[in-house]
């Protein structure tokens, strides 16, 4: 769906939209400036209103009810200005639009930050030996562009006596591992004092409680200034739209997770956050063979993950940047 | 021509398209050629609308390109216009005051140009409105990108509302009130500075890119803009001298030739300067700047263009400097013009492009721009001298009107 296309659907929208459901969109949101230049918009479609839809099923119902709600989903909030009751009504309508236009049948999710939760992640560059089967459960469960490849995670195969992953080989296609290689693996390292969402315009991007780094994909503007800022090439922009196969797509999703995304958005690792709120591991983490990928609550003193900080020796990349990666790479 | 008391601000503007929509078959001609540019341009955008921005040479690695490098030199040439603003209102040098509208007219349209480059640069166009405070949420005072939008717009409110005040006031044929507009003329002095500086800083703020995280970084985009824009000033002069009543001093043109020449050889010293940090003792953050300069691992797309940058800026420069015509036109114009094409290649692409690469996971890819980029770009040029022409023809005929 292109830009322009959405913004035509929505002038027909405008035109089509019956008085009654003007009517009950006016009383429904009194407050905000926002809504009030929606409701200007919606007057001025109320000269025009026809009464095609609303009471009367059929195509035509269900072609202006997607336009109905593609109209409210542009003129929504940031998600975190939104109340609880908004998040809810944007999630059904993302679903009700993904079944009207796809035939998709989407669970959307919106679940707040876990209490006294802050994750973390840890690296074993000891065992690691570059299958890359985290890359294809990640591609799989965040829904990524299979068209351009899009990967949230590479693996660098680095040579001995290297600890920096851009001394190595990201584009590696052979039999693994390979003797006396080591393997790197690297992603959005969920920093604590994160550059990107210092440099977005708009804060379409911002750190969660829980320490996850997420982008609004409605409140994006697309003009990769985040991407010029980070200094892990952590982030990815949807050039074009977005190609997965239908039967291929994770239906079960998070808002600032892996719903799909528009084209021309700025997206990210978002250490699964459909999942991990729901008390489950990263997809990348459950699919490693090895047991190279540590995640879980730095708060929680008895997790696997506060046992390998303390234990092992840790260190972070471009620790000199002062990010404070909430990701660590450990040796055994 | 109507009495003075018949006029009012319709009849300004009714007459400021009537001016402009009049004119020789090779004006016509001219305005035909610009409009059928913009039409191409708005041909080429309708595939980035519909594709989206893959249909750019950009990439997660190369994420801005031709758009935004023609961004950032634009901003320079806008604020070059207090090259003649300084002087006129300043030192009140009486043949700057005579060109200083045109001036004005330039960092306009510049101006103009420069937003337009930001926009189709945009993933999502449609959401600009999340830009606007109020309605919108403005990530100010930390986003130096809200800092630029806040900048650049400003300093176009100062570069269109001054003049427009003291136009109208000769076009209804009295003296405008110079305490009026005073202030404001001293405000937009510092805001060219600070449009060209805050401009700079969006790069030079990100530690991600050692290429661009360099203190000198604001200082040089100052002095190649106080370069390359009175060039483009220079040039500009010529021609509305040439080709229209109005006449200019040839003192201007010296004293412009001074400006060039100084900022240029801060331009060139600090070039030098960056040059020697990077390929004295070259470190890992020295990267961008040897693939720049000389390629890396097979990619070398920009070394011809940086080094083609550099020979025919210190060419030209050095004609400026020496003056080999003595103030001779035909020496000095060509001279400017190259000036003007070697700071454009290297304070656009040859900053933004090796500024991403290698990216920060050490991966070099090279960036070719599209036909799509080229033709918007061309596109927006287009605009921005429609602009530029519209508004210094209705100047020039207003302020000689006034004159006589």
């Amino acid at each position: 769906m292109s830009l322009q296309d959405n913004e035509k659907e929505m002038e027909k929208d405008k035109e089509n939209k019956n008085t009654n459901e003007i009517l009950a969109d006016a009383l429904a949101d009194k407050s905000s400036r926002r809504s009030f230049i929606k409701n200007l918009s919606i007057g001025a479609a109320a000269a025009s209103a026809t009464l095609v839809t609303g009471c009367v099923p059929g195509a035509d119902a269900a072609v202006s009810g997607e336009m109905r709600l593609r109209w409210q989903e542009f003129f929504k909030k940031n998600y975190r200005l939104m109340t609880e009751e908004e998040k809810e009504q944007t999630v059904s309508r993302l679903e009700r639009l993904a079944a009207l236009k796809d035939g998709l049948e989407l669970q959307i999710g919106s679940e707040p930050p876990l209490p006294k939760v802050l994750y973390g992640y840890a690296f074993n560059i000891t065992r690691c030996e570059g299958f890359m089967e985290c890359v294809t459960a990640c591609i799989k469960e965040n829904n990524l562009d299979r068209k351009t490849h899009t990967q949230y995670i590479r693996i660098f195969e680095m040579e001995p006596g290297q600890l920096d992953p851009s001394t190595g080989d990201g584009k590696y296609f052979h039999e693994v591992p390979v003797e006396n290689k080591f393997y790197m693996g690297t992603q959005c390292f969920h920093c604590e004092n994160a550059p990107c969402t210092k440099a977005c315009p708009t804060k379409a991007t911002w750190r969660e409680p829980d320490g996850i780094v997420v982008v609004d994909y409605d409140w994006c503007i697309g003009c990769r200034y985040c991407q010029a800022a980070c200094p892990y090439f952590g982030r990815r922009f949807n050039w074009g739209k977005a190609e997965i196969p239908k039967e291929e797509i994770t239906t079960k999703q998070h808002y600032l997770g892996n719903r799909l995304r528009p084209m021309g958005k700025m997206e990210k690792c978002t250490f699964c956050i459909q999942r991990t709120r729901k008390g489950r591991l990263p997809a990348c983490v459950e699919a490693c063979p090895t047991g190279s990928r540590v995640f879980g609550n730095l708060l929680d003193p008895d997790s696997e993950i506060r046992y390998v900080l303390k234990h092992k020796k840790v260190f972070r990349m471009k620790e000199e940047l002062g990010t404070e990666p909430k990701f660590w790479y450990f040796i055994d | 021509m109507s009495a003075h008391t018949n006029r009012n601000v319709r009849t300004f503007i009714i007459d400021v398209f009537r001016w402009n929509l009049r004119g020789g078959i090779g004006f016509q001609l001219f305005r035909l050629l610009l409009l059928g540019c913009m039409a191409m341009g708005i041909y080429a955008y309708s595939f980035q609308a519909r594709f989206g921005l893959s249909v750019t040479g950009m990439n997660d690695i190369i994420s801005w390109g031709f758009y935004i490098s023609n961004f950032t030199f634009l901003v320079g040439v806008a604020a070059a216009a207090v090259m003649l603003i300084l002087p006129a209102y300043v030192f009140h040098d009486p043949n700057f005051h005579r060109v200083v509208i045109i001036g004005e007219g330039v960092a306009v349209g510049a101006l103009v140009m420069c937003l337009s480059f930001i926009v189709v640069d945009l993933g999502g166009p449609l959401q600009a409105w999340h830009l606007i405070p109020g309605i919108g949420i403005f990530n100010f005072p930390s986003s130096i990108l809200a800092w630029d939008v806040l900048v650049l717009n400003g300093y176009l409110l100062l570069n269109a509302l001054v003049p427009a005040y003291i136009l109208y006031s000769h076009y209804m044929g009295r003296k405008a009130n110079e305490k009026l507009y005073r202030p404001f003329v001293f405000l937009s002095i510092f805001w060219a500075f600070s449009i060209h500086m805050v401009t700079a800083f969006l790069y030079q703020g990100l530690p991600a890119r050692p290429f661009w995280n360099n203190p000198l970084l604001g200082p040089r985009f100052l002095a190649s803009a106080f370069a390359a824009g009175p060039a483009l000033i220079a040039l500009i002069l010529a021609v509305i001298h040439n080709f229209t009543s109005y006449k200019i001093d040839r003192s201007v043109f010296n004293k412009l030739r001074l400006i060039i020449v100084i900022s240029a050889i801060i331009n060139l010293l600090m070039l030098f300067s960056e040059i020697f940090k990077e390929f004295y003792f070259p470190t890992h953050h020295s990267s961008a700047a040897v693939y720049l300069f000389f390629g890396m691992d097979g990619h070398d797309s920009l070394v011809p263009w940086i080094w083609t940058s550099v020979c025919v800026n210190l060419a030209a420069t050095l004609v400026l400097a020496f003056n080999p015509g003595k103030n001779n036109p035909k020496v000095l114009l060509p001279a400017c013009v190259f000036l003007f094409v070697a700071i454009w290649m290297e304070k656009g692409i040859g900053l933004i492009v090796p500024g991403l690469i290698p990216s920060p996971l050490g991966e070099i890819v090279d960036y070719l721009p599209t036909w799509v980029e080229l033709t918007v770009t061309l596109g927006i040029f287009a605009l921005g001298i429609t602009v530029v022409s519209w508004l210094i023809r209705a100047a020039l005929i207003i302020e000689e009107r006034y004159e006589h």
